[in-house]
């Protein structure tokens, strides 16, 4: 297992497991913040899945880009957002990543190369092949990754989108993150099979299936991907296997769950086991890890400082960026 | 100027663009190698490429939701949906995700997208192949709406729409394509969004026409005219922005106000221009504002059948002279 690890970069595994500590506390602070008052709109939260997000994202460059869901803040702060811009958003705040126009289930960064967050199933699947055929017509070796969960492959945007970006033999990978339920039904009750990457095949390219809790698996797993995105030879479709910790929405009963299910997920915790990894590894050593550990925190304090500090935004605001041009107010 | 058909404008108004700026591409369903199933892109493919006039599989979702990809990534595509009916198909993507990427991402993304969609009834193409479903989508604001009726608009507006940065819904009637008409050469003619264009003036009557009842708004004005009506013609050209001040200049006029469009009657972009004008111009009118269009039945297939269900220039003249006679 050492061997394993110094095969990587030490920086890059260092920021897995930042990056990681990162997207689980902002999760846990932004419920808290919820609770407090601070945030007035759905949290979808993605504890439990961080190494799925985080390994995805850490495995492309920064020219690529992805297309995200409702549970999407991993995916976010994966891509390099920024907890303060993402914290004054979903407190609907002015200086959020959307002004406060979007919240959550919409947060995007162009200069990032996050093409949006969304609130529709699937509904990002079509526009990640859309950015692919843009770097494809142009010979710009991007990648676009759609992250999605189960529910979306029983959704026709997938269908049509994988059709697309087979044909065309596209840049895209098609990022499953299977965490078992879509909303509160079992997987068992959605699709007739049980590795979702098999529907890859129908389309023409593979489909891979790999431990969503591994966060090095994920990793290689989307690197093979990129790779064959790069050159030429179109999308791949990765099923990382994951588990939720919380409800599909903050508040949800979660009256659907087997017993001893999330016992038995959360003895594969990511965090805790790449964070015994890296120490037995010696890439970091118990006083590195509670700095970085400590520098999350004081980073969500900030963020959470910052959006509490942010202007909430006049309402005559919500007249602006409906429209590049309005025709002088026509369009309304 | 030279004459050209409304098919012939649309093929040169996506020929120069796509000459002028590498950005801007043609997909759709049978738009290369067949040309347009009407014909629209008759030899696009030979000019361009497959890369650039792009065939796609029969799927609305991924066309308009990977024009929106591409339009967010630096291109600047036009999509084709081959019958307006099949927009319903991409519903989401429609109104949930082109309609509102520039919104929710707090005003940061360009979605410059041309969706063009052939609509209105052909002639016995039923129920499913023959609908003007520009008020479907009407509610939903981020999008705009473009319904050129002449050859010249057809291309001064599509240029305005693949030059623009919002997303447009290009709607072009069937029964427009083989008309002609004088359309400018210059390759930077473009019509503006939101000027409505006063075709014929009068003083006893406005008739307000949408995309193909503008020929039938002229063509009724011909026989009122000769009953000794005086019928003011006018065409929105967009429907969203929607130019008030002409049509309310126009109501004021003539305080009598016909709205004729092939759209369904209920809830048509008829009751919308009706409501303007009964908001900002009620003082000026003489009588109630009339819309002219399809009855709130599904369009048949059997020609008697169609003809009772469509509105046509005897029912403009019938609905003028009601209130001007």
């Amino acid at each position: 297992m050492e061997k394993e690890l110094k095969a990587y970069p030490r920086e890059l595994l260092v920021e897995l497991f930042r990056r990681m500590v990162l997207v689980r506390e902002f999760e846990l602070r932004a419920i808290e913040e919820r609770r407090a008052g601070l945030i007035p709109g759905f949290i979808h939260s993605c504890v439990g899945q961080e190494a799925s997000a985080v390994g995805a994202c850490l495995a492309l460059e920064a020219g690529d880009v992805i297309t995200s869901t409702h549970r999407g803040h991993g995916h976010l702060i994966g891509k390099g957002g920024d907890p303060r811009y993402m914290m004054a958003e979903l407190a609907a705040r002015s200086t959020g990543y959307c002004r406060g126009r979007g919240g959550s289930l919409h947060i995007a960064d162009f200069d990032l190369g996050i093409l949006g967050a969304n609130g529709i199933v699937a509904g990002g699947i079509p526009i990640a092949a859309g950015a692919a055929l843009a770097f494809s017509m142009r010979g710009e070796p991007r990648v676009a990754l759609s992250f999605f969960g189960d529910g979306a492959v029983n959704e026709g945007a997938f269908h049509e989108a994988a059709n697309l970006a087979g044909l065309w033999k596209l840049p895209v990978v098609f990022f499953c993150e299977n965490n078992l339920y879509g909303e509160g039904t079992p997987q068992s009750k959605q699709a007739p099979v049980t590795d979702l990457a098999v529907r890859a095949e129908g389309y023409g390219f593979p489909g891979t299936v790999v431990d969503g809790q591994d966060v090095l698996a994920v990793y290689g797993a989307v690197r093979e991907a990129t790779g064959r995105a790069r050159t030429g030879q179109g999308p791949t479709f990765v099923e990382a296997k994951t588990y939720r910790y919380r409800g599909h929405y903050e508040g949800d009963p979660q009256v659907y769950r087997l017993p001893g299910e999330m016992e038995a997920w959360q003895a594969r915790d990511p965090i805790p086991a790449f964070r015994q990894r890296l120490l037995e590894a010696g890439i970091l050593t118990e006083a590195a890890l509670k700095e970085i550990e400590a520098g999350v925190q004081a980073e969500l304090e900030e963020a959470v400082a910052f959006a509490k500090a942010a202007p909430v935004p006049e309402p005559q605001e919500a007249l602006q960026g409906v429209y590049a041009d309005t025709h002088g107010g026509l369009v309304f | 100027m030279r004459e050209i058909t409304f098919s012939a404008a649309i093929r040169e108004a996506m020929v120069e663009e796509m000459r002028r700026d590498p950005a801007v591409f043609l997909m759709g369903e049978d738009v290369g190698t067949f040309g347009g199933v009407w014909g629209v892109s008759a030899g696009m493919l030979e000019e361009f490429g497959e890369e650039r006039v792009r065939d796609t599989p029969i799927s609305e979702i991924a066309i308009i939701g990977a024009g929106l990809g591409a339009a967010m990534s630096g291109m600047r595509p036009i999509v084709e949906i081959m019958f307006g009916d099949f927009l319903m198909c991409a519903g989401d993507q429609i109104t949930n995700q082109v309609a509102k990427a520039r919104f929710m991402s707090g005003g940061k993304a360009d979605v410059p997208l041309t969706i063009r969609v052939t609509s209105g009834a052909p002639g016995s193409a039923a129920a499913q192949h023959s609908q003007s479903p520009e008020a479907w989508f009407m509610n939903v604001p981020g999008l705009k709406f473009a319904v050129p009726a002449s050859p010249a608009d057809a291309k001064g507006l599509l240029k305005s729409a693949i030059r623009g940065e919002d997303p447009v819904l290009f709607f072009e009637h069937k029964m427009l394509y083989a008309v002609k008409g004088l359309v400018p050469e210059d390759i930077d003619f473009v019509v503006p969004f939101g000027q409505a264009a006063v075709l014929r003036e009068g003083s006893d009557v406005t008739l307000i026409g949408i995309g193909i009842m503008v020929r039938k708004a002229l063509a009724a004005a011909d026989a009122l005219a000769e009953e000794g009506i005086s019928a003011e013609v006018i065409d929105p050209r967009t429907l969203v922005p929607l130019d008030h001040e002409t049509l309310i200049r126009s109501a004021a006029k003539t305080g009598r106000v016909v709205i004729a469009h092939e759209a369904h009657r209920r809830a048509g972009p008829g009751a919308e221009i009706a409501a303007m004008l009964a908001e900002e111009a009620i003082e000026y009118l003489d009588g109630p504002i009339v819309r002219v269009a399809a009855r709130n039945l599904p369009l048949p297939y059997s020609p008697g059948l169609e003809e009772f269900v469509l509105p046509s220039a005897q029912d403009i003249v019938q609905a003028a002279r009601s209130l001007a006679g």
